[in-house]
């Protein structure tokens, strides 16, 4: 073998020649050291990586972001309707004028830029250990850089039931900002959450979520992404849920050069649930990727994956989905969807719906499609007198809707479906 | 599920025109076939081909390097331009690291140099003239394995009336690394068919072997292929001239007999245009502690509106239930449908070998093309089975069904990886794929690694998978009816694998379906 120089020892080192770790406490000093120490053992992803397969993540791990232009989107916030406690980061620095207080009934919540000052603090135990435990079978080095470097974040610690949701606002206005945000989220037992992100963050961003499930507990998440085109996101959720807890994600992209959103899901009990899905619309230089990795480590639990892409002018869908159902993990039942509308001959999509079974007793499906517009149903509805460019519209909303459909508040599901509507008729 | 499970939407099956062949002759398929499931049922045993042929065996010295390939180039006789071939890819090779780590494999350490590359029974020092000069102790091996060499007998498992023609295959026995011979020559020859061992194919007909040798598999195609490139000692050749319907099935049988060595046979099969061919292999090996190599080559050219169907039995060797010994089956298998409306299909039982390293893909260049893949892979004890399909979508309107069958069993692994790629230009092109898993015990795994590229919109790819158990209530029934348990479990795996060992040729049906019930034996309780 000769001597060529190793692009991933390359592109790792001078990612890391940049950056220093920020100043803080014992606690989360120590966490942020051993987060480092991991980046240098796998070392930052490259092309070539079997988990990078269909996604580059070269402009991902660059030293310095691609600049992006900010865009004003002109439309109103999402999530109004639901009154919720509004946080604003801008290019990833927490906004105080902008935000509302971090004072919420049932629930302690503080940033991660304050909190991680102090010697001791509760999410000790939590703050880089779910993303730890996500580094395997798979690395995820994108996750462990976010948790030495990430400057900013919200932990939550919800102690009984919150009504009020809790909206982290992303507002993106330097051509150049390169932000890291890493948010804990503690739910204990019995307690639940409503956790919402909108937004364009930076042109460069990376997150982390770390959500915490306690016996019974309940998070849901829903987050939408974009629209400023050509920002680049890399975003992880790391969710460990107990015996009787409910999880659910959803996320819905509009636009953006580069997406990729990993969900990672590890049952840790028994009659659990987790629901993740997500819905992207994507036109010309868009490249969207859901990976997701759901761990059956409990009995009798339920796991369901639904992703749907829109795909149009030349756009590329991915999906990376996979159960893995341990030893004794019976009564599982696993589900996994992909689908993809394809509206040009440009457009791709690529997946890789996996299923890694070791138990018996089980029921896990998947199915994955790929294809272009029911012509069927087009004819039927021209024939109805429903123009052309309404008619298609109509079909890409409703391929759409099973995967809004996972959204439990319907006052969300809505909102979002408004926004789709739309984004659709404009770039009809 | 609703959207998906609508299987009527997948692409119709034709009719092949064998199926048909069997019922105008009167063949009860179906009644045959329960009847053949009893019998089998009721002779559980295990491994039945673990026999051992004491027989004097010559070898080329143990290990590999550039003048073991010479001595095997020197052995079958080959003109300089093999020699050359052979010698390029070894020196690939050489330069190549062995895949050891493969996704949810575990694969034990191969000494290249710890195995004989060529071993030849000693009565083949000089080539038989006819099977009456084979030695005896080789003609009964494949008596015993049911192989029948003597051109008067047919396969044995298959019941007919005596009133009819017996059903004829023409038959290739590959021994260690020769070919024993190949019955039937002269009826062939007649229809313009040529039906040889490829190392009489590479003296006789080297144009036909130059053009096609390496043209689907390359020479660099992956480690074990160039390993094949560089040692293959024999395997069989076939060209169907233009127009041809093949008179009977083609069939090979390879034997491992000698101990320490590894089989690296190459099949070369090309069907001229319009041409049609029916083709069945058969494998097995002695029981043995140390894992042998199997790391064979197929290669298969499909020209205009010809068609190709390829099955395989695999018996390897599993090993024992501890996981001790048995065969790596190392395998690359391809067929590229170069002319339009060319059709290739693959079916494939695979019971045996500890490690099943395999994935018979096919390439669909020609417009209106298509391909075919049936499988059923059945893991128990310690076996691995990592088995499946490239669907590769070149031409317009290709079309391609894939229908995998796996069941694990005891502490086995048995994953299904494949790959549909539609490109850009292969568009209104179509794929259906089904995955069915079924787990036997709570100790075995069963996955599931399929990817999928799409990248135009014009086709249709629909990919399911599932994954379930023995249904409790099929085996309650038989159970209330007086069947026994691992009876009923057979059964009930029978019922399972039923989509897949319906496409097989009536020879393999009755073998396969015995297999799939002793291959199971001592997993259930």
């Amino acid at each position: 073998m000769t001597a060529r120089p190793n692009p991933k020892l390359q592109a790792t080192a001078s990612r890391l020649e940049g950056l220093t770790l920020p100043e803080s406490g014992a606690w989360l000093r120590h966490a942020r050291e051993g987060a480092l120490a991991r980046v240098e053992a796998m070392g930052l992803p490259i092309r070539r990586d079997e988990y990078w397969r269909f996604t580059d993540p070269a402009t991902l791990t660059a030293p310095e972001p691609t600049p992006a232009a900010p865009l004003s989107d002109g439309e109103g916030e999402p999530f109004a309707g639901v009154t919720p406690l509004r946080l604003v980061f801008v290019d990833g620095r927490f906004d105080a004028a902008t935000s509302d207080a971090l004072d919420l009934d049932g629930l302690r919540i503080e940033r991660l830029a304050e909190a991680g000052a102090l010697d001791l603090h509760w999410a000790q135990g939590l703050y880089g250990a779910l993303e730890t435990d996500g580094q395997s079978p798979v690395a995820r080095p994108l996750a462990a850089l976010n948790t030495a470097f990430a400057t900013d974040g919200v932990l939550i610690h919800a102690t009984a039931p919150v009504e009020r949701p809790i909206h982290l606002i992303y507002r993106h206005e330097g051509e150049t900002s390169d932000a890291m945000l890493h948010h804990v989220l503690k739910v204990d037992e019995g307690a639940s959450l409503t956790l919402l992100e909108s937004g364009p963050a930076a042109a460069r961003f990376n997150s982390v979520l770390e959500a915490d499930l306690a016996k019974g507990a309940r998070v849901s998440h829903v987050r939408t992404q974009g629209r400023d085109h050509h920002r680049r996101t890399a975003t992880h959720i790391f969710a460990r849920v107990a015996e009787a807890s409910d999880f659910r994600s959803f996320t819905l992209t509009f636009n953006g050069v580069l997406t990729r959103n990993e969900i990672v899901v590890r049952f840790t009990g028994d009659d659990a649930k987790a629901h993740v899905a997500g819905a992207a619309v994507g036109d010309g230089d868009f490249h969207h990727d859901d990976t997701v990795f759901v761990t059956h480590g409990g009995e009798a639990c339920e796991s369901r994956q639904v992703f749907k892409k829109v795909l149009r002018n030349g756009a590329t869908g991915v999906f990376q989905g996979k159960i893995l159902v341990k030893p004794g993990a019976q009564k599982t039942d696993g589900y996994q969807l992909s689908q993809a509308l394809l509206l040009d001959e440009r457009s791709q999509f690529l997946a890789k719906p996996e299923l890694e079974i070791y138990a018996d007793d089980v029921k896990c499906s998947h199915g994955s499609t790929a294809g272009a517009i029911d012509e069927t149903a087009l004819f039927y509805l021209r024939s109805r007198g429903v123009p052309a460019p309404e008619a298609m519209d109509l079909l890409t909303l409703s391929f759409l809707r099973e995967a809004l459909e996972e959204i439990a508040d319907e006052r969300l599901a809505e909102d979002l479906s408004a926004r789709l509507e739309a984004w659709l008729a404009r770039r009809r | 599920m609703a959207a998906l499970d609508n299987r009527d939407e997948a692409p119709v099956m034709e009719v092949r025109p064998d199926a048909l062949d069997a019922r105008e002759n009167g063949l009860e398929v179906r009644e045959g076939v329960d009847e053949a499931t009893v019998a089998a049922v009721a002779s559980l045993g295990a491994y039945k081909y673990g026999f051992q042929t004491d027989i004097e065996t010559e070898f080329a010295p143990k290990g590999l390097n550039e003048d073991i390939v010479r001595l095997i180039s020197e052995k079958n006789g080959e003109p300089e331009w093999m020699l050359d071939w052979r010698l390029e890819a070894y020196r690939r090779w050489v330069q190549l690291q062995e895949p050891r780590h493969w996704p949810l494999l575990d694969l034990p350490e191969i000494d290249f140099q710890d195995q004989y590359y060529y071993a030849r029974p000693k009565s083949m020092a000089v080539k038989p003239k006819s099977l009456d000069e084979v030695d005896p102790k080789l003609l009964e091996t494949y008596k015993k394995l049911g192989i029948p060499l003597k051109e008067q007998e047919i396969l044995a498992g298959v019941e007919r009336p005596e009133s009819e023609e017996p059903r004829k295959v023409a038959v290739d026995a590959v021994f260690d690394s020769v070919s024993v011979g190949t019955t039937f020559k002269a009826e062939l020859a007649k229809a313009g068919v040529i039906f040889c061992s490829i190392s009489e194919a590479i003296r006789e007909y080297p144009d036909l072997v130059k053009k096609y040798l390496g043209s689907v598999v390359p020479p660099s195609d992956n480690f074990y292929a160039t390993l094949n490139s560089a040692v293959f000692s024999d395997g069989s050749f076939v060209y169907i001239p233009p127009g041809v319907r093949c008179p009977m099935e083609l069939s090979t049988y390879f034997r491992i007999n000698a101990e320490n060595t590894g089989q690296f046979e190459r099949t070369l099969i090309i069907a001229d245009k319009g041409s049609y061919v029916s083709y069945l292999e058969g494998c097995t090996a002695p029981k043995r502690d140390v894992a042998q190599l199997h790391a064979a080559v197929v290669e298969i050219i499909v020209e205009e509106d010809a068609e190709v169907k390829y099955s395989t039995v695999q018996n390897w060797y599993p090993g024992d239930e501890n996981g001790k010994g048995g065969v790596l089956n190392y395998v690359t298998k391809r067929a590229e449908c170069r002319g339009d409306r060319a059709k290739v299909m693959w079916t494939q039982v695979e019971t045996g070998s500890a490690i099943t390293w395999k994935y018979p893909s096919c390439i669909l260049r020609g417009n209106d093309s298509q391909g075919e893949f049936y499988s059923i892979a059945i893991a128990n004890n310690h076996q691995q089975a990592d088995t499946g399909t490239k669907m590769i979508h070149l031409g317009k309107r290709t079309k391609s069904r894939i229908v995998s069958k796996g069941i694990s069993a005891g502490q086995a692994q048995n994953t299904y990886r494949g790959l549909v790629s539609m490109h850009p230009r292969a568009t209104e092109s179509r794929n259906y794929t089904q995955c069915d898993s079924l787990l036997i015990g709570d100790k075995c795994g069963a996955h599931t690694v399929p990817y999928i590229e799409v990248k135009n919109t014009s086709s249709r790819v629909e990919h399911e998978a599932t994954t379930s158990k023995v249904d409790d209530d099929q085996l309650f029934y038989c159970r209330s009816r007086g069947v026994g348990e691992e009876e009923a479990v057979a059964l009930v795996v029978n019922g399972f694998c039923k989509e897949v060992l319906q496409v097989l040729p009536m020879e393999f049906m009755v073998e396969a379906q015995q297999l799939v019930a002793i291959s199971l034996e001592g997993s259930v309780g």
